[in-house]
Formats: C-alpha cells, sequence, structure tokens
C-alpha cells in the first residue's frame, strides 16, 4: 500500500494524460488523411511518460498560498511517421495504421480509467470499512 | 486540454468531409449538362483541404479546413448535337468534363474518410464518460 495519498495513483493518472495527448494527435492524422502535404505524426509514448515523471508541469505559484500542483503532463515530443507508400501530394498518413494507434491509444486510456478507479474503490473501502 | 479537442477534430473531419460529398453529388447531378457555350458549361467542382489548427497552441492538434472550391480545368467534351436547340453554328454543343470514374472514388473515399471520423468521435465520447464517471 503506497504511503502518501499522492502517491496511490502510480502514474496512472500521468499515463492519462499521455494516452490522452497521443489520442489527439491520432485523431487529427486521421481527420487530415486526405489532405495534402500533411505529415502523420505520434507520440512516443515512452518518452512522453519520462518526461511527465520527471517534470511534471507545476501550475504557477506566485504567492505563498498557492499550491504547487501536478498539472497536465508536457506537450509531449511529437515524432513524425516514416510513410511506407508516401503519396503523391506528399500525404503520409496511413489510415489504417492510425485506426490501430486510435485503438491501441484507448484501451491504454480505459485501462489506466479501470486501474484508477479500482483503487479509488480500494482506498474508499479502506476508509469506510466494511461498509 | 481535454477530451474535448478530440470532437474539434473530427468535427472539422466530418464537415469538409460533406462538403466534398456534396461537391460530388454536384458533379455527378450535373454529369450531362450541355451548354452551347464552352466557358458556360458545368465544370467539375473540386475541394481544397487543408491543415487548421482549430485555435489551439497544441502542437498535436490539426483539423481540416475546406480552403476552397475549385473548378477544374479540363476541356468540356464536344459532342456533335445538330439537333439540340443550345447546339452553336457547327451544330455542337459541349457537355460538363466531370469524370464519373474519379467522382465514384472520391465519393468512396470521402464516405471512409467520414466513417473514421465518426468511429473517432465515438470513442472518444465513451472515454470521456468514462473519465467523468471515474470514482463513482
Amino acid at each position: 500500500m503506497p504511503t502518501y495519498i499522492d502517491q496511490v495513483f502510480s502514474g496512472h493518472e500521468r499515463s492519462l494524460a499521455v494516452n490522452r495527448q497521443r489520442l489527439e494527435v491520432v485523431a487529427s492524422n486521421l481527420a487530415n488523411a486526405e489532405t495534402p502535404a500533411y505529415k502523420a505524426r505520434d507520440v512516443d509514448f515512452r518518452s512522453a511518460m519520462r518526461s511527465a515523471e520527471a517534470e511534471g508541469v507545476t501550475l504557477r505559484t506566485t504567492r505563498p498560498g498557492h499550491i504547487a500542483e501536478p498539472g497536465d503532463a508536457r506537450p509531449a515530443s511529437l515524432h513524425y511517421r516514416t510513410a511506407n507508400q508516401p503519396s503523391l501530394d506528399g500525404n503520409t498518413v496511413d489510415s489504417d495504421k492510425e485506426k490501430a494507434a486510435f485503438a491501441e491509444a484507448s484501451t491504454r486510456y480505459q485501462a489506466s480509467l479501470t486501474f484508477l478507479s479500482q483503487r479509488i474503490r480500494g482506498l474508499r473501502l479502506a476508509i469506510t470499512g466494511s461498509r | 486540454m481535454s477530451l474535448t479537442k478530440i470532437f474539434d477534430i473530427a468535427g472539422s473531419a466530418m464537415s469538409a468531409q460533406s462538403v466534398r460529398l456534396n461537391a460530388t453529388a454536384s458533379n455527378l447531378a450535373n454529369v450531362n449538362s450541355v451548354s452551347g457555350d464552352p466557358a458556360a458549361v458545368y465544370r467539375s467542382r473540386q475541394p481544397v483541404f487543408s491543415v487548421d489548427s482549430l485555435g489551439s497552441d497544441s502542437p498535436g492538434v490539426a483539423g481540416v479546413r475546406v480552403d476552397d472550391v475549385v473548378k477544374t480545368t479540363a476541356e468540356p467534351k464536344l459532342v456533335h448535337m445538330p439537333d439540340h436547340p443550345d447546339a452553336d453554328e457547327n451544330g455542337n454543343v459541349y457537355t460538363s468534363n466531370v469524370n464519373v470514374v474519379d467522382e465514384m472514388v472520391n465519393m468512396i473515399a470521402a464516405s471512409r474518410s467520414y466513417q473514421n471520423s465518426v468511429e473517432v468521435a465515438k470513442v472518444s465520447k465513451e472515454l470521456l464518460l468514462r473519465t467523468l464517471s471515474l470514482g463513482q
């Protein structure tokens, strides 16, 4: 059991933020599947998680009473995809690949949500007893 | 920064693709339009897409914007129809420059792309609702 209440989510809240950003980027790729010269991008999950862990962005604290709260994950490093078959108009989106990436990111997001709600349920059980 | 941005992205893609479907429908409807004047005959209309940042400064957000709907420059087809009321002095009329095969391909691509966006919006909605009910 984690000692501190702010460690209780053990990184899943960061995973949510990174996956949400990845969903956004992949949705942009899918939306621009027909836009000339659009280059598909993706979030490097590993490095995004690492940077979110290392330097979770904090709210600006201008007065002593302000609490520095870990906010959203940093805009993670975006990389351009290498196209297998680049089209003549310069578009590098592969819709099938993007759909797979979207499914993966949404599954990871749901997994993190499940972990989080079970943690919350466990904590609540511990707080309220057997009720 | 929230999942709601995805609705903007998917929405912009759906509206762009429906502009494309509209253009395709117009082109297919006018495939047999004729005129005696080559300048007045119906010309195929095609939307031009470009990336729209949707007012967000996040680098990953890219919606779709319809920049313009252009008329293609392909020459209208010349058909000899002396009986046609619009025929010119040589008995020729001009029919639209719409290429039916191109339009059918456009239609299929647009509807696939539209379906993808609908799917994206549906999944995002489920994720958002699950996030909202977190801890309940």
